[in-house]
């Protein structure tokens, strides 16, 4: 499985078909081109472009130059790989439309499960005006909805990372090229191109420190990766625009490459190839081997169960404890300053509704008419745990408390918790009415530990792990903050 | 000269690529005033250097081990030009997959992350060991299967002169 792709390329011995330096395949030519390059490979085609004052410059700067793209990466033969041509580059690009057409949707689905319209508190970039277009109050069913999205979205991005990098090296010739500025088109393609490669790299690079907690980016994690995601968008749907007709007619089957230079090559053939030491296919297999390997590493902790500890490298492929508080963990208490006196004794649940406002000890909380809902916790950060059996009060039985019925509203659920984001949350109408939706007090069996929200916490289908408020006080129906 | 023409001539492209471009210059703007709100300068850096990252950092730095690893693996010395061997994957794909699990997942391996045992509950000594075994695994894999393939590479020749004599 090392070793994909070996023997399809040239095999040993065998001279390679052209250069004069083959045993220093991306040698920059220092002084002048070197021999043996097909004519014409080094200048560019001449422009169609007649006059106008870029062209005028560009004339300029070719003189002052001495004709010709200066030594180094911005002539054609500096790049000597062999791999490099429009299939290659085309099936990266391939993978890559499919894989991050579906992070867009997936993000954009994640962003509405927070349902941020219903209140300040669930809205992390509250000044988001039209790009919150889509936006739809997010369903209770089914109940393993969002575990199934955020895992997709987290998982793929991952698994995207070698497809990425190999997409860029497969360009790479094209940052330097020739003149650097051809027209206003081009111009203006290469700004857009500024905001596809940044955006791409800034979403993963963010996306990929977020879940592994490493908070070093300038900024609240949501803003950066949702405002990044639109940055990138708009330039990614002209990409594709420009290049997918491009890259499906070199995708198709034919005969040998076409020449260096050539319109068809669009600057990614090496005039001046070195000796081949692995095959196209060969290179696309070991970037799958990639892939398949982050894939292998990391889906454990979204899938749970007996596959977490599959996930060697994933921050949450192993299980915090046994038992029936054994599953995982997003903060414990101590991390967020819960103290034991504000979950102990002195702990009160308080229900407020229009006018009324009840207030319950543990043991009351407990005398109530419990009922069992088997959900999962699922997190943003992509990780995700099987169904747990959850034992608690209904969300509608303490809203029947402070006289609300059957058409209760939408609720304010707030912790102990002092600071931090998403201590407190607004669940909507359909959420506190969906019979599942527990104020739980027991996970499996047992009393809920401090690290999953002693004494009680929300526990509602297909939410988001942090709208399932842990350490919870008070619950204000109607409320929405 | 039609007026589709004189443009395609002055612009480079057609009209539509011009629209096109403007439209999504729009959106970027008007999400990139609000990705802009906080630390401007800190964003600005960031996202310049992740269109940068790879191709002016990584890319240079993988390329010259690579060189350097196929030098290794160059067969022939003296005047005549020495030949890069398709041997040198059997370093590359190992050393290539491990490069990328380290890639994504260097805050936990070398323990950059202070507070995640705090927050999750979780031990944070074992990425680095597990790391390390995966990559151990990775090269042993390509040992096994070059192992086979030289074994099976010089049965036949083998066979090859047995049947030639």
């Amino acid at each position: 499985m090392g070793a994909s792709g070996i023997g399809e390329g040239q095999p040993d011995g065998v001279p390679p078909p052209t250069g004069k330096e083959p045993g220093k395949p991306d040698a920059p030519p220092v002084a002048g081109p070197p021999p043996g390059r097909a004519p014409g490979a080094r200048k560019p085609a001449p422009p169609k472009v007649k006059s106008g004052p870029l062209t005028r410059l560009r004339e300029a700067g070719s003189t002052a130059l001495g004709a010709g793209p200066p030594p180094g990466p911005a002539r054609p033969e500096f790049w000597r790989s062999p791999l490099r041509g429009p299939w290659l580059t085309a099936v990266f690009g391939l993978v890559l439309l499919f894989g991050i057409t579906v992070l867009f949707v997936t993000g954009l689905l994640s962003y509405a499960a927070y349902n941020p319209d219903l209140a300040a508190v669930n809205d992390q970039t509250p000044n988001k005006g039209w790009l919150g277009f889509y936006l739809f109050s997010w369903p209770t069913s089914p109940y393993w909805l969002y575990r199934l999205t955020q895992g997709v979205h987290v998982t793929l991005g991952i698994v995207l990372v070698p497809v990425l990098l190999a997409k860029l090296w497969s360009v790479i010739p094209k940052l330097f090229e020739w003149p650097p500025i051809r027209s206003i088109s081009h111009a203006l393609e290469r700004l857009s191109l500024l905001l596809l490669v940044g955006g791409a790299g800034f979403e993963f690079v963010t996306g990929i420190l977020n879940v592994q907690l490493h908070y070093i980016f300038p900024g609240s994690f949501y803003t950066l990766h949702f405002y990044g995601a639109w940055v990138f968008i708009g330039a990614f749907v002209v990409h594709v625009a420009f290049r997918l007709p491009r890259a499906l007619r070199a995708v198709r089957p034919r005969l040998g490459d076409p020449a260096a230079g050539s319109e068809e090559a669009v600057g990614l053939l090496s005039p001046h190839p070195a000796a081949p030491t692995i095959s196209r296919r060969g290179a696309l297999a070991m970037v799958g081997l990639g892939s398949v390997s982050l894939l292998v590493v990391t889906a454990g902790q979204s899938i749970g169960g007996w596959w977490r500890r599959t996930a060697l490298l994933a921050p949450h492929g192993q299980d915090p404890g046994s038992g029936p508080n054994g599953f995982q963990i997003n903060k414990t208490a101590a991390s967020v300053g819960i103290r034991p006196s504000d979950v102990g004794p002195a702990w009160r649940l308080t229900v407020r509704g229009p006018g009324r406002q009840v207030d319950l000890t543990y043991g009351q909380l407990l005398a109530m008419p419990q009922h069992e809902s088997a959900l999962p916790i699922a997190c943003v950060e992509g990780w995700s745990t099987t169904d747990q059996r959850w034992g608690g009060v209904r969300l509608t039985d303490l809203a029947a408390l402070v006289g609300l019925g059957a058409n209760t509203p939408a609720a304010l659920v707030e912790s102990v918790q002092r600071g931090g984001s998403f201590r407190s949350a607004v669940l909507s109408d359909s959420q506190v009415r969906d019979s599942r939706s527990l104020l739980a007090v027991r996970v499996n069996g047992a009393i809920l530990s401090a690290d999953h929200g002693y004494p009680a916490r929300v526990i509602v289908a297909g939410a988001p792990g942090v709208h399932n408020t842990k350490w919870v006080t008070r619950l204000t129906f109607g409320g929405t903050g | 000269m039609s007026a589709p023409a004189g443009f395609r001539r002055r612009y480079g492209a057609s009209p539509l690529h011009l629209l096109l471009v403007l439209v999504s210059f729009a959106l970027a703007a008007y999400a990139g005033l609000r990705l802009f709100e906080g630390d401007a300068l800190g964003v600005a850096v960031w996202f310049v250097g992740a269109a940068l990252l790879h191709d002016l950092v990584l890319l240079p730095l993988y390329s010259v081990t690579d060189r350097a690893a196929q030098a290794l693996f160059t067969r022939g010395s003296g005047p005549t030009p020495p030949v890069p061997r398709v041997s040198v994957n059997y370093v590359r794909v190992p050393a290539f997959v491990s490069g990328v699990l380290l890639l994504v997942w260097w805050p936990l391996v070398l323990r950059r992350v202070e507070h995640y045992t705090a927050a999750t509950a979780l031990p944070a000594d074992g990425f680095l060991g597990r790391w390390l075994l995966v990559t151990g695994a990775l090269f042993a894999a390509s040992a096994v299967v070059l192992v086979v393939r030289t074994r099976r590479w010089s049965r036949a020749q083998r066979r090859a002169r047995s049947a030639t004599k």
